[in-house]
């Protein structure tokens, strides 16, 4: 009880709730209780209304065209990028690359930075706790160019094996992709300090910020980060979007990903020349709504702040990490002394699968399965976890019904 | 004479309808699941696990001198709800005429709930191990038909 009361004062958690529409929602004729976040977030009524509003005021085709819709949608597109380079301070809005989210990001950069920089005999080096969308790019790049992927192994707390990393790390290494929080395991890793070491090394650093971006501060020239890339809708904004930062001399150096229009200066039968950064990887037309209303979703977290939001969801992962704790037969996945409000956990004897139909029944959302992370459950010599997830939204009294779901699970499949 | 697969269908419907909440009908369901015999280690092998399902189910078929189809079904231990459904399914196509197997219409699904009961991923399995049985009566009837 000490502890809700803790969470309540620090930030106004009913006032927050009230902006989300769909946290009224009722499963199963229970009231929703939504621990899905890492998947992704759920959105305030200012991103809803703020794509709502770019469709009954403002659509229309951006850059090219002269009238006053194009205008109007083209200053509010740009005026995204401004907020988003703020939101992870770029030291310029031309570094802050639009994608569709992570996943493309990552993408982007073995495409085009990999396959122009990275040869035969080079070294990728990353970590087995990443996303496939972390693993996958790079086995096509290595496949293609004949480089070699390197793994930092993961301890058993969940903790990147800091020893293992350095010495994996040396001069063939070209580039290390690494994950800042990791979606399965909730852990933070030392993304500053690899970046240092990486670069002593003569590595470029990529970072996976998809679920770090709506729990932890990010500032890109800070931590000196080559490549950091996240998804608007883990961020409560909006899905289909994300950014792509990457230093400029290095997205200067980079040949273009996809060709089109907008990317060009132009176009002969003969010779085409490229737009500038950051328009030269951002090829047809963009995502112009949810371009938009991610501003709007920046401008909510910003509104409580991210320190704020950090300590509500770290009291929150404390009380869930000591209420799960307390269950018999139940092992959590994931035990890193620094941690985004993610916890993963196993019960003896239930699959995951079946935790989340009955968790499910209660109205309880939560992620069962691998997570996206195929190598990561191999080490732990699992299949699956049940994985519930915290956001700024989130309250005790919800882990309280989830810690009487996973028992009633318990109860019925014992 | 024989119960027909929609007589036993309409019973697991009638036997649903007393439960008011989802998780009753789940509790039944893993009951159901606990209830399966093992089955001879000869159908645990790749041919007879059913794809689809998130954990290992297995499952055998076997035309008896009546010319009925008989199925047995297994999973993994804690595999217990997709145990539990494959129990169902058995209970209302094991022992039937293969080619009544092959065109049943399984209408007891929908009419208990179980599409909103499981998830759509579960519900993915539970479609797969209808397919794999339905292949089996196909199977089978064109065996006795040759």
């Amino acid at each position: 009880m000490h502890m809700k009361t803790m969470t309540r004062s620090a930030i106004a958690i009913d006032q927050i709730r009230s902006q989300f529409p769909i946290l009224q929602e009722t499963v199963n004729g229970k009231p929703l209780v939504y621990l899905d976040n890492a998947a992704t977030t759920q959105k305030p009524a200012v991103v809803i209304d703020a794509l709502s509003a770019y469709y009954h005021h403002s659509n229309a085709n951006i850059h090219r065209g002269i009238h006053f819709l194009a205008e109007k949608a083209t200053a509010a597109f740009e005026e995204s990028r401004v907020r988003l380079q703020g939101f992870i301070n770029a030291a310029s809005p031309e570094e802050v690359i639009f994608t569709y989210g992570t996943t493309d990001g990552i993408n982007l950069i073995a495409q085009t930075y990999g396959r122009q920089f990275i040869g035969p005999g080079d070294e990728i080096l990353i970590s087995a706790m990443e996303h496939h969308s972390n693993i996958v790019p790079w086995q096509m790049l290595c496949l293609e160019k004949g480089c070699t992927l390197n793994v930092i192994p993961v301890s058993e707390e969940g903790e990147l094996d800091m020893e293992a990393f350095r010495t994996l790390l040396n001069e063939r290494t070209k580039l290390v992709a690494i994950v800042h929080a990791s979606n399965a395991l909730g852990t933070i890793n030392p993304v500053a300090e690899i970046i240092e070491q990486a670069h002593s090394a003569g590595a470029k650093v990529l970072v996976d910020g998809a679920q770090a971006s709506a729990h932890l501060a990010i500032d890109v020239q800070e931590l000196d980060a080559d490549f950091y890339v996240l998804s608007l809708h883990k961020l409560y904004g909006p899905t289909g979007m994300g950014i792509l930062y990457g230093k400029k001399e290095l997205l200067n150096a980079m040949p273009p990903y996809r060709g089109g229009g907008e990317m060009i200066k132009e176009v002969t039968f003969a010779k085409t020349t490229y737009n500038d950064l950051p328009y030269k990887f951002e090829a047809g037309t963009p995502n112009i709504a949810d371009v938009i209303a991610a501003k709007s979703a920046i401008d909510f977290v910003e509104s409580i702040g991210k320190p704020a939001i950090a300590a509500h969801e770290q009291a929150l992962l404390q009380y869930a990490t000591d209420a799960l704790s307390a269950i018999d037969g139940l092992t959590i996945i994931g035990r890193a002394r620094e941690k985004v409000s993610v916890i993963s956990f196993v019960m003896k004897g239930i699959h995951h699968e079946d935790m989340g139909v009955i968790l499910d029944q209660q109205g309880i959302a939560i992620r069962t399965g691998h997570h996206c992370t195929q190598p990561l459950m191999q080490r732990f010599g699992i299949t699956g976890t049940s994985r519930a997830s915290f956001a700024v939204y989130n309250t005790t009294e919800e882990i309280d019904i989830l810690a009487e779901g996973v028992r009633r699970a318990k109860k019925m499949l014992g | 004479m024989t119960t027909t697969i929609n007589e036993i269908q309409d019973e697991i419907i009638e036997t649903f309808d007393l439960f008011d909440e989802p998780l009753d009908k789940t509790q039944y369901i893993i009951d159901l699941g606990k209830k399966l015999k093992p089955i001879d280690e000869k159908y645990k092998t790749e041919d007879h696990l059913i794809k689809g399902c998130q954990s290992r189910v297995w499952l055998g078929a076997e035309l008896r001198a009546d010319d009925r189809l008989y199925f047995v079904g297994d999973g993994e231990p804690e595999a217990q709800i997709a145990k539990g459904l494959i129990s169902m399914l058995i209970s209302v196509l094991s022992g039937q005429k293969p080619a009544d197997i092959a065109r049943a219409e399984l209408y007891f699904i929908e009419k208990i709930g179980m599409s909103s009961l499981v998830t759509s991923r579960r519900a993915g399995g539970l479609a797969s191990m209808v397919q794999k049985m339905k292949q089996y009566g196909l199977l089978y009837s064109k065996v006795k038909t040759v």
